[in-house]
């Protein structure tokens, strides 16, 4: 396996290496710092994080059984909720009370659990939405095609070079709507790098996209460090997290309870017993 | 049965004023409830702020006309601004409620007795509408055939001009919808070829229409109108600007995720829309020279949204063609039915049962058959006639 490391894979390997695998472990150099932020809902408290940190240009993956507080955390994370407590911190930038869409334009760009596609519109129109600073999205610009026809063509070039690499190209012009699960999963992740994010988060990249496909998924996550973005994401299937990521974060019942390289946590006792002991079956780790 | 009356007065009705400011009101409700999804159930107050904008500054405040269409257009900002300041960060229906309420709380207070003085009560602002009249070239109570061989000297080849150049729009649409049945036929020749079939209907349609040189005005200014804010909502939605509304429509969540700020979006077409509803309420107003209040109730409202659905949301050619074909029934209906009384001696029976007794209530059954012809419209075609069923279908999947 090391043998075939790209030069990002090993400096996140390197990276990673020497921290301590306990919750709320210090990182050389962090991309994003979160303390003490909580969540509450009536009487749950969906999310507790006392402190995490996300080491930059890291593949990190953040595991726990369903009800954990992981898409909730992410809603935080990027603005689409609000905590009762916290405070976090991307590139060294206080993100507290910020808009969704103001962190999105900060470069911290998410998908979602359940796929957002835009159904009724073309997949080379949804991919072009994507695309940041657009001049033609002002509305009085918008009427003269001439201030924006040329940015226009430059995004489409890049929407249909992302779309070639996503094997989706021969749906260009379709609606997203006829697209299957798997590939709006896809959509959604090209779409999320017309933006050209900094760092990616990606709520179940593999929810219902079938095998074929998934492998060819975590070659493109993969992908994404190697240009040099941080990827943060949710997943369920132990051994694509095994596969791909350099940083494991367990969740369980809004709390982190472990961190570590994904050896260190599939023989971590305290992550077995926490799941397997309340979450009998439902547990993610049935894989291991 | 007199049928050319009933010919003559569907075709009035389809080109006439009615249908003139409610295609303008059509096309700002486009913007917001089309395009963007935001249910606004108070196009009748943004149509009010038009109508007391110019009815105030010429009655009241005795500055020139010019400035009322300002005031109007200010009036439709800051009326958005409170419709949708406390209500675009929420659910969809909050706006729903809000404007409705807000363009009723509008007509009650202009109708009040306490600012009568400003805005002058239930009865309204009269005879402010001079300046308008002295614009016009026409002859105010002239007649003006609408067909080209009536006229004289040059005019009849602008207007044929004119009817060509209308009947190659319709023709490059109808063919766009016909074209993949005639695939042997090439694209240009079929749009031409319907583009002159469509030419000779207008002036078929035109042979017996007449207007006096007053409505004629308002149908010249009217129209145009029309026209200018098609184009401008057309050259919009093609935009990336109209990209982000159209995926608001769809999912605000994804959009925000992208770096869009919705609110803003949204706040922007809720005002477009507005503004280019405020048109149809300057039109409406000066068209009669008064402004009553109660022609700013919600049902104008809903009829607007009913026109705009009958032609297709989300299309432009929708919100032109839906208010045309409104009043057009409209005016079938009430025509049709009135001849078909007359020509039965007062009433009329299906199977022996009798459906009208006397004349005077024509009015109620052509509002049922209206309501039929929609109901089966939306049973046939949801989409509305120019809608678009591909995207219809993708609902819910
Ligand atoms: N909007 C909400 N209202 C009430 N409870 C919620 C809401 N969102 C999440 N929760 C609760 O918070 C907990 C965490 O949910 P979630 O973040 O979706 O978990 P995960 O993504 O890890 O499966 C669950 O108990 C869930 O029921
Ligand atoms: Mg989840």
């Amino acid at each position: 396996m090391a043998d075939d490391l790209t030069p990002a894979a090993a400096a996140a390997k390197a990276a990673l290496a020497d921290v301590t695998p306990e919750p709320g472990s210090k990182k050389l150099d962090p991309i994003l710092i979160a303390n003490g932020v909580r969540r509450t809902f009536g009487g749950i408290t969906a999310v507790d994080v006392d402190h995490t940190e996300v080491q930059r240009g890291s593949i990190t993956a953040l595991i726990g059984p369903n009800g954990a507080g992981k898409t909730t955390f992410f809603n935080l994370l990027t603005g689409f909720d609000k905590p009762d407590a916290g405070t976090w911190s991307f590139e060294g930038r206080s993100m507290e009370g910020l808009a969704a869409h103001k962190a999105a334009r900060l470069g911290m760009i998410r998908t979602f659990q359940l796929t957002k596609s835009l159904t009724k519109m073309s997949v080379i129109e949804n991919m072009k939405l994507g695309a940041t600073g657009q001049v033609g999205e002002q509305w009085w610009k918008g009427l003269f095609p001439f201030m924006w026809k040329q940015q226009e063509a430059e995004i489409e070039q890049r929407a249909d070079e992302l779309l070639a690499r996503f094997k989706l190209d021969h749906m260009r012009d379709e609606y997203a709507g006829t697209l299957s699960g798997g590939q709006r999963k896809l959509l959604e992740m090209s779409r999320a790098l017309m933006a050209r994010p900094k760092m990616v988060m990606l709520d179940e990249p593999m929810a219902g996209v079938n095998p074929a496909l998934k492998q060819s998924l975590n070659q493109h996550i993969k992908g994404l460090r190697d240009e040099g973005m941080t990827v943060l994401f949710v997943e369920h299937d132990m051994d694509m997290v095994h596969d791909i990521s350099d940083w494991v974060v367990v969740m369980a019942e809004g709390c982190i309870i472990a961190e570590g390289t994904p050896d260190q946590i599939s023989n971590n006792p305290a992550v077995i017993d926490a799941y397997l002991g309340s979450h009998q079956g439902k547990s993610l780790l049935e894989d291991l | 049965m007199n049928w050319s009356n009933i010919f003559e007065a569907t075709l009035s009705a389809f080109f006439g004023v009615n249908a003139m400011y409610y295609a303008i009101a059509a096309i700002g409700l486009n913007v917001q409830f089309g395009y963007t999804g935001l249910l606004n159930f108070g196009q009748a107050g943004f149509m009010a702020c038009g109508a007391y904008g110019l009815g105030m500054t010429a009655h009241y405040f005795q500055i020139s006309f010019w400035w009322g269409i300002a005031i109007g257009i200010g009036y439709a900002v800051v009326l958005g601004l409170i419709m949708g300041v406390p209500t675009l960060r929420l659910r969809a229906d909050y706006l729903a409620i809000v404007t409705i309420a807000v363009a009723e709380v509008i007509r009650l207070i202009v109708r009040s007795v306490r600012f009568k003085v400003y805005v002058g009560g239930s009865d309204g602002i009269n005879e402010f509408s001079a300046s308008y009249r002295r614009l016009s070239p026409y002859v105010e109570s002239g007649r003006y055939p609408l067909s080209p061989f009536k006229a004289e000297g040059a005019v009849p080849y602008v207007m044929l001009a004119a009817m060509l150049a209308i009947g190659l729009v319709l023709g490059a649409a109808t063919w766009n919808k016909l074209g993949k049945r005639f695939p042997s036929v090439p694209q240009r020749a079929g749009v031409g070829l319907t583009g002159v079939v469509w030419m000779l209907v207008l002036i078929a349609a035109s042979l017996r229409v007449e207007y006096t040189g007053y409505s004629l005005w308002t149908v010249t200014v009217g129209w145009t109108l029309v026209a200018i804010f098609s184009v401008f909502v057309w050259l919009l939605m093609r935009s990336p600007w109209g990209r982000v509304l159209k995926a608001i429509r769809e999912d605000e969540d994804a959009v925000r995720s992208l770096g869009k700020n919705v609110y803003s979006y949204k706040m922007q077409a809720l005002i477009l829309g507005g503004v280019i509803a405020t048109f149809a309420g300057m039109m409406f107003s000066v068209e009669r020279g008064s402004v009553q209040p109660d022609n700013y109730s919600r049902d104008l409202t809903f009829y607007v949204l009913t026109a705009l659905v009958l032609g297709g949301a989300a299309k432009i050619s929708g919100s032109i063609v839906g208010p045309m074909l409104f009043w057009g029934i409209l005016a079938f209906a009430d025509v049709f039915l009135n001849e078909l009384v007359k020509s039965n001696g007062g009433s009329v029976e299906v199977f022996g049962i009798q459906l009208i007794g006397n004349i005077s209530q024509v009015g109620q059954i052509q509002l049922m058959l209206v309501g039929l012809l929609l109901i089966l419209l939306m049973v046939f075609r949801p989409q509305g006639l120019f809608g678009n069923r591909k995207e219809m279908a993708l609902d819910g999947r």
